[in-house]
């Protein structure tokens, strides 16, 4: 078993998850009640990644990022070393890739809140942050998990953008998806197997656990 | 200068109706003011403005000397500094949050032992000191209508504002709470402005009508006088009853109530709830005009007077008789002319009991 890949790429998708909910839900949020006329150009930009093919992501990365731009030079001074294969590229490239996997049920989640909650928040002397986390929040928060969950069942899963940007270090860049490819190309069925099976058997649980936390009236709330 | 709230709200909407409305009332004296017209009209705009909910497009808001908004300058005093408590047509409770969570919500800057104070007492003064662990979902129409009012007046609003209030309820709950929301607006001290369509409603809840037709503000007045006075045809259409008199209960007998109304009594059908004031409502056209002197008919009303004016509408003719009170009569032309209606004629006007609406107003 791949240990050291798994948890690289365990490691990988929480980060990833995380650093998403700290910038999606800002994102989403504004996305859900601006009336910036530009918005749907925005809108556009987040969901890029569902439709362009990984490659495509990864090779502008690495053009970007590369050691002989000023984006990659300037990556290289901050974090202390070079942008390609590095986990820190290999973490930015998955927030990119995922973004809409976040961002669009985060959105849903919120705009599901009934708008006269937040006026009702707003005349009760109430900051629109502070709706933000005393109602928003509290309501919208079984999408904003199912949103958190996909991402992590997502990049988890991501092979295209981490093999272009991370490459196939061990226990750096070397991801469960990328070690299947691996496992297959020297002909280490048994091995894929297992592996592939890990994947799919966490995909499903993932999956079945947003399904299940959508459909379920789990909160008292719901209920009439 | 007198404590008032002035406005002139102009908002409009994409390939929709304007909404151009301009009124000027003061908050001394007679505490809950009714934004009355028919669906459409504009009520719940103005009153979105008011709490700062809508930023209008062009006029100005101000409140007791204060400039809540100001399009000229460039002010708007967001919703969290005006001070107002909104209450929502379906009530909007956090249904996330206990009734005491929602009654305290917006006490967030009171020390918690004086917004659980705060809490209790307003839960004692609604009756909702049972309910306070309940969640909305677990409340009957009238009871989540009681903590909609409690968290609005928990952080001592200076304005409270009530869009269509009872009609998130059913007919039964919405006739018995009419009268008891009139006792606690009254008592909560609290300038009001009532947003609603329903006529007995506002009949019921308001001190001050303002009367508002396609955007625009057509009448202010006190609640008889608009309905006894509507300025033109379309006040009137709207607010669709010619005769309503501040009326004390009399006597009841049978199911039936008898009321006196300036000098005169008149017999209505008991509609419950009346305990000493009321309305006594009475459509112009529901009366009918007799040459005086006696006969045996089944009305219960009939009133002596005086013809004391006479308005031709096309067809129509509008008589307002002094028979103790000033009723209005709606006849036609020709009838009008047969019996010679003119000021000074001596009448009877003949009234049925049954159209004759009493809407209890208890003080």
């Amino acid at each position: 078993m791949d240990t050291a890949a798994l948890a690289l790429s365990a490691k990988l998708a929480g980060l990833t998850t995380v650093t998403l909910l700290v910038l999606g839900l800002p994102l989403a949020w504004w996305l859900t009640v601006s009336r910036f006329r530009g918005k749907f150009l925005v809108e556009a930009v987040v969901a890029l990644p569902l439709v362009l093919p990984p490659t495509v992501l990864g090779f502008y990365l690495l053009t970007a990022f590369g050691p002989h731009s000023p984006a990659g030079r300037a990556f290289a001074a901050v974090v202390g070393h070079p942008f390609p294969f590095s986990f820190a590229g290999l973490l930015a490239a998955s927030v990119l890739y995922s973004l809409p996997f976040a961002v669009q049920p985060f959105a849903g989640a919120l705009a599901g809140v009934d708008r006269r909650l937040v006026e009702a928040s707003h005349t009760l002397g109430v900051s629109p942050l502070g709706t933000f986390f005393r109602v928003t929040l509290p309501l919208a928060w079984p999408g904003i998990l199912a949103g958190a969950v996909l991402t992590f069942a997502h990049t988890l899963g991501e092979f295209g953008v981490v093999l272009m940007v991370g490459g196939n270090i061990p226990g750096r860049t070397r991801t469960l998806s990328v070690a299947i490819f691996d496992h297959v190309e020297a002909l280490e069925y048994d091995a894929a197997h297992r592996t592939a099976g890990l994947l799919l058997a966490v995909s499903f649980a993932v999956l079945a656990l947003v399904y299940a936390l959508q459909r379920r009236p789990v909160f008292p709330w719901n209920e009439r | 200068m007198e404590r008032a709230l002035t406005f002139d709200v102009v908002r409009r909407f994409p390939r929709g109706p304007v909404v151009s409305a301009r009124a000027s009332w003061p908050l001394g004296s007679a505490p809950v003011t009714v934004l009355f017209g028919p669906s459409g009209a504009g009520k719940t705009t103005v009153l979105r403005a008011l709490a700062g909910l809508v930023r209008p497009d062009a006029g100005e808001i101000v409140f007791d000397g204060e400039t809540w908004f100001d399009a000229d300058r460039g002010t708007f005093v967001p919703p969290q500094a005006r001070g107002v408590g909104l209450l929502f047509q379906e009530y909007a409770l956090f249904p996330h949050l206990s009734v005491a969570a929602n009654v305290g919500f917006g006490l967030h800057r009171l020390p918690r032992a004086q917004r659980e104070a705060r809490v209790v007492e307003l839960a004692e003064r609604l009756g909702l000191s049972d309910l306070l662990r309940r969640r909305p979902g677990d409340l009957s129409g009238g009871q989540r209508q009681r903590v909609a009012l409690a968290r609005a007046l928990a952080p001592r609003p200076r304005l409270l504002l009530l869009d269509e209030p009872l009609s998130a309820l059913d007919a039964p709950t919405r006739e018995a709470l009419r009268g008891e929301l009139r006792q606690f607006l009254e008592r909560s001290g609290v300038p009001a402005v009532v947003v609603t369509h329903d006529r007995t409603e506002a009949l019921a809840l308001g001190d001050r009508l303002v009367v508002l037709v396609d955007g625009t503000v057509r009448q202010i007045g006190s609640v008889p006088e608009v309905f006894s006075a509507p300025v033109d045809a379309e006040v009137a259409r709207v607010v669709g009853t010619e005769n309503v008199f501040p009326s004390r209960l009399v006597r009841r007998a049978d199911g039936l109530l008898v009321v006196r109304a300036g000098a005169a009594e008149l017999v209505a059908i008991d509609p419950g709830g009346v305990e000493d004031e009321a309305y006594a409502c009475v459509r112009a056209e529901d009366v009918v005009l007799e040459p005086p002197g006696g006969h045996e008919s089944s009305a219960q009303n009939r009133l002596a007077g005086t013809v004391v004016a006479r308005r031709d509408e096309g067809p129509l003719v509008r008589i307002t008789v002094d028979c103790g009170v000033k009723l209005v009569a709606l006849v036609t032309r020709a009838s009008a002319e047969r019996m010679g209606l003119a000021a000074g004629r001596p009448i009877a006007a003949v009234v049925k009991a049954p159209s004759v609406r009493i809407v209890p107003r208890r003080a």
